[in-house]
């Protein structure tokens, strides 16, 4: 199973449910703004505690109330690309990327210079983030949550801000990942058109 | 110029000052830390009894350090009995003091530091692999260290210009515990000791404002660094 949850959160002032299993290679969680798609993702990543419920995310339970599982984040294992990247700003890009490679529990899928080359960062790789446009901040972000031998990936808006051009390869790099590894995606969008081209199953939180 | 009594006064203002601050530093930032990433019971209290020292008047927080530090005192008589530390009328009593009185500047400024690094950038570090001790060293230490300075220098300045709890705790003892506000206060009670004074006010004021501009520089970089580094 990709993901299977029945949970609930609370980041604000009311509940959100969210219940679903997935067992497609990319899902796609669609739904208005204030849905709390991004705290679903939060959830999993386990930065956000639910109040209740249960998270499987590639086959592992991360969170089980009523049995007592609640996995601290470093060790779900999720390549968590946030909507606002959340580089880090005291530490060049190279250093970013290797933050979480350096910490990684099992052998990455995927080596350094392949992400370099893919999402196109090698000339940016001495540079601070506060230095970068917001397609290479994007692409340094998603470099870094692919680093860090994720077993699976949650990605929150990765094409959204970006001009067409960066969209489109970032897309196509997306779906490469979807079909080449065997890491299960959760992909946040509001993009009907992206959300039809890369993912195989569909979410509607309300 | 200066006469070499005036020279030691300074060099034992400036020991002072330098060991009360290092002596706070790690503890003014565990409850800078506390204060602004912890809740708990009894948080408002502790942080009120930090910042006591800045609204008491001096002379009872002396006289408090002296109950308790004093050589009958709970601390102070243990220090005594075990290790034969005596701070009362030493050096190292009027560190104490100082160090007491720059607590709370430098645990302000440490919060204020700690409460800008966004936690959403230590939640990233959680999810790229990183333990919450990690993160903190790797994250939250790095990001709040220009606000540590800025919280040194001021505990520094802080250090150099305490006066009441000092002369209550450690006493006025030439060579010992007479730092600069003392040795003024004492040259204004001798005649014919304007000079003097005079000379020891203007090195006070050159070391404060000294202290003051780096601390404002530091924050200032700080603020400035990351847009403008290449």
């Amino acid at each position: 199973m990709s993901f299977d949850l029945d949970c609930t959160v609370q980041p604000g002032d009311r509940p959100i449910r969210a219940s679903f299993s997935s067992n497609a290679r990319l899902t796609a969680l669609v739904g208005p703004s204030g849905a709390g798609k991004t705290s679903v993702l939060n959830a999993i990543a386990g930065t956000l505690h639910p109040i209740s419920g249960r998270i499987v995310a590639a086959g592992e339970v991360l969170f089980d109330s009523a049995a007592g599982v609640d996995l601290p984040p470093e060790a779900r294992g999720a390549g968590y690309v946030f909507q606002d990247a959340r580089l880090f700003p005291h530490r060049r890009v190279l250093a970013n990327l290797t933050y979480g490679e350096k910490l990684a529990r099992r052998a990455g899928w995927i080596g350094r210079d392949e992400v370099v080359d893919l999402l196109g960062i090698g000339h940016l790789l001495d540079r601070w983030p506060a230095t970068l446009s917001g397609g290479e901040v994007r692409r340094v972000a998603i470099a870094r949550a692919l680093l860090c031998a994720p077993r699976f990936l949650l990605l929150d808006e990765p094409l959204s801000s970006l001009d067409a051009e960066k969209a489109e390869r970032l897309a196509a790099l997306i779906e490469r990942i979807r079909d080449e590894i065997s890491v299960p995606i959760l992909l946040v969008s509001h993009s009907a058109e992206e959300v039809e081209r890369l993912a195989e199953q569909v979410v509607t939180l309300t | 110029m200066l006469t070499p009594a005036e020279w030691s006064i300074i060099l034992l203002s400036l020991r002072v000052s330098i060991v009360a601050v290092l002596l706070t530093l790690p503890l003014a930032y565990a409850l800078a830390w506390l204060i602004a990433r912890r809740r708990f019971p009894g948080r408002m209290l502790l942080d009120a009894a930090i910042h006591l020292p800045l609204v008491l008047p001096p002379v009872v927080t002396g006289w408090l350090l002296l109950l308790l530090l004093g050589r009958g005192g709970p601390i102070g008589g243990w220090l005594d009995r075990t290790f034969g530390v005596t701070l009362v009328f030493h050096w190292t009593g009027a560190a104490v003091a100082a160090a007491v009185m720059a607590l709370p500047l430098m645990v302000r400024a440490m919060r204020l530091s700690i409460e800008a690094v966004d936690r959403r950038l230590v939640d990233a570090a959680r999810t790229l692999g990183a333990s919450p001790g990690r993160a903190f060293f790797t994250i939250t230490l790095p990001l709040s260290a220009p606000g540590i300075a800025a919280g040194a220098m001021l505990g520094f300045a802080r250090s150099l210009g305490e006066f009441g709890a000092t002369i209550t705790f450690a006493a006025n003892i030439a060579g010992q515990t007479r730092t600069l506000p003392l040795a003024i206060y004492t040259g204004l009670q001798l005649p014919g000791g304007e000079g003097a004074v005079a000379r020891l006010a203007v090195i006070s004021i050159v070391l404060s404002l000294g202290a003051l501009l780096v601390s404002e520089w530091l924050v200032r970089r700080s603020q400035g660094s990351r847009a403008h580094v290449l």
